[in-house]
């Protein structure tokens, strides 16, 4: 049973992120830290391998600048090798740029699953995950929120808004898991120190048989033409209870369509 | 690491055990405080971290890994319960670390592992009612009875050594040679663990006095050489200075994030309160001191990792520290105005807690002392 689990460096969320203005794009210059909603596939991908008594977790990452030290948290947590693509001209990649590139890079692992988060924490497209599939030819189950592997078949329970899908397909299948279906481990300090000699292959496109053209800003299809800042929250309504309160919560609560 | 500036690892490291303490600690650290509760099962989720074992060996368990390490988590630990950071600096510094120091390979194979994964704790008892500073002052007494020795005396303030999975406590004791050390095992005939202290801080901290009345052990229960007690103790004492200062950065580190919050969200005189020069600079000059109090505690960390004299920078690292902890406290209790007197926010509990970072491991004025001595001073 092998896994390949997408996982994605990002900037540290507790620090206040910063755009280029040409671009409209994150500035992902500094320190890349691993994104928290991929540690539940790592997690899920650790307990399947576990689970199936044999194989291992590889992960898959891109980033412009070299950066490890995401790769190397998702390492420590018990991952066994990974794979970055690091390559000066990924720069301003786009979500269907980056799906190629992960897909080739995938490709060369052969996993039997492939695991990624919904969406990302910094660029939230929520595209990348079904496009690798594509480009694959493999089938995707999105928002799963458990995960089973049965002989060659795989069980998914899949969420909705009124509850779950029960959904089965064969392998190799990639597949989202959404945040919060498991809980990730910390990774312990042997495993931090066990972490800095497991292998990181790094490849840049042209070892993956891309084209530079095809990726980065020059390759990207899609243009963030306009960026603006969210409204702000409306204060909330302040109840004073003057013996009523219960029924204007109540009426509140219908008016929302919660009741 | 030729230079003391913390590396990668130790980054990535301080962010797992920041996770850690702000998912598993921060949000119950306020209750254990209020009922005096020793989170049992929290020590044991610091123990799977590896956090008891660091600097440990790999043979017992260990991570193998640098006393800056160390320092890093007891920081990141104590920046959101000071309590739970003394209970790892003193299992790690008085528990694990004598046994691991002057045990015989027997003694060190009974205890060490289950120390080292955090599946017990250890205890030192070396301070007494009428001895603490001058801890040659010791009266407890040990005599040899045929193959057993037998102790009575009392120890006080004494850390981790009455929870349900304290193992051993390692006592002083005088002998005929000078004053010698002991391996006490929880339970043992003649130990009465005293009802816990009422502590004006680190209530979640397990802290008890000790009765020793005919407490019996075997000879092979003697740790290190007959009359070596009190000079080994002294030298993992400047260990626990160490640790003790990172501890103390923790604190400092926690009241000026929560004072810097404050300042940005409190509203006074139509506006935030951070905007007043008089609140904003005693911050800025805070965030002097604790940029101060980390490099001289990684610092005396690195010198210990390389193997280099410590005694100096540890009783700097402690004094200076510590008392930046105690202006932190009350810098930010000012801050926070009434709302920093009200239980309900986290600056009241550090600032209980503070107050004996200036105290325990060597107070501020034995830390001058060993200065003025490093300066070759005459002082008594």
């Amino acid at each position: 049973m092998n896994v390949v689990v997408c996982v994605k460096q990002i900037p540290d969320p507790a620090a206040p992120p910063s755009l280029d203005p040409g671009t409209n794009n994150l500035i992902r210059a500094g320190k890349l830290i691993l994104d928290d909603s991929d540690a539940y596939g790592v997690e899920m991908a650790l307990q399947l391998v576990d689970k199936a008594g044999e194989g291992e977790v590889t992960l898959v990452s891109m980033t412009p600048n070299g950066e490890t030290s995401g790769l190397r948290t998702a390492l420590a947590m018990g991952a066994a090798k990974a794979i970055l693509i690091s390559d000066d001209s990924l720069a301003g990649t786009d979500a269907l740029g980056t799906a190629k590139v992960l897909a080739a890079a995938i490709k060369r692992a052969e996993p039997d699953l492939i695991l990624a988060a919904t969406e990302s924490t910094d660029g939230y497209t929520g595209t990348t995950p079904v496009q690798i599939a594509e480009i694959l030819g493999l089938p995707s189950v999105t928002f799963a929120k458990k995960v089973e592997i049965d002989g060659g078949s795989l069980k998914v329970e899949r969420q909705t808004e009124a509850g779950y899908d029960e959904v089965e397909s064969p392998l190799p299948a990639l597949v989202t898991v959404t945040a919060g279906v498991v809980e990730p481990r910390y990774p312990s300090f042997k495993g931090i120190m066990a972490a800095k000699s497991k292998p990181v292959e790094t490849l840049t496109i042209a070892d993956l048989g891309i084209d530079a053209g095809q990726v980065g800003a020059i390759g990207a299809r899609q243009e963030i033409t306009d960026v603006s800042a969210s409204e702000e929250r409306a204060s909330g309504e302040i109840v004073v209870d003057e013996g009523d309160a219960h029924q204007r919560v109540i009426q509140f609560l219908e008016q929302l369509k919660v009741l | 690491m030729s230079s003391w500036e913390l590396s990668d690892d130790h980054e990535i490291f301080r962010r797992v055990v920041r996770d850690f303490a702000e998912s598993e600690i921060a949000p119950h650290a306020a209750q254990w405080d209020r009922d005096h509760h020793f989170p049992v099962d929290v020590a044991r989720a610091m123990g799977d971290l590896g956090l008891f074992g660091l600097v440990f060996p790999e043979r017992w368990g260990g991570g193998g890994g640098d006393f800056a390490s160390l320092c890093v988590a007891i920081e990141e630990i104590g920046r959101v319960d000071q309590s739970m950071g003394i209970t790892l600096s003193a299992g790690v510094g008085l528990g694990a670390n004598p046994i691991h120091q002057f045990g015989s390979e027997d003694q060190q194979d009974r205890w060490l592992p289950d120390l080292v994964a955090g599946r017990s704790l250890g205890a030192f008892g070396l301070t007494e009612p009428d001895a603490g500073s001058d801890a040659g002052a010791t009266r407890t007494r040990a005599h040899l009875v045929g193959d057993e020795w037998v102790i009575d005396g009392s120890k006080a303030f004494i850390t981790n050594c009455g929870t349900e999975i304290t193992s051993i406590i390692t006592v002083t004791a005088r002998t005929d040679d000078g004053i010698s050390a002991f391996v006490v095992p929880a339970g043992t005939p003649g130990l009465v663990v005293e009802p816990p202290y009422r502590k004006l801080g680190w209530h979640a901290s397990d802290t008890h006095g000790l009765l020793l009345d005919g407490c019996r052990v075997p000879t092979t229960n003697l740790l290190g050489k007959p009359g070596h007690g009190l000079r080994n103790f002294l030298s993992i004492l400047d260990d626990g200075r160490i640790a003790i200062s990172a501890l103390a950065l923790g604190c400092a580190r926690a009241c000026l994030e929560h004072a810097v919050d404050y300042a940005k969200q409190r509203n006074a005189f139509g506006g935030p309160i951070g905007r007043f020069q008089g609140l904003a600079f005693q911050l800025s000059d805070l965030a002097v001191a604790i940029e101060n109090a980390h490099n001289l505690t990684y610092k005396a960390a690195w010198l210990k990792d390389q193997g280099r004299p410590i005694g100096q920078a540890a009783a700097m690292a402690k004094l200076y520290s510590t008392e930046t902890a105690v202006t932190a406290t009350r810098v930010a209790t000012q801050v926070f105005g009434g709302a920093g007197f009200i239980e309900e926010t986290p600056i009241v509990r550090f600032y209980r807690d503070a107050k004996i970072l200036e105290i325990g491991e060597g107070t501020s004025e034995i830390q001058r002392l060993v200065l003025a001595r490093g300066l070759g001073l005459p002082v008594g």
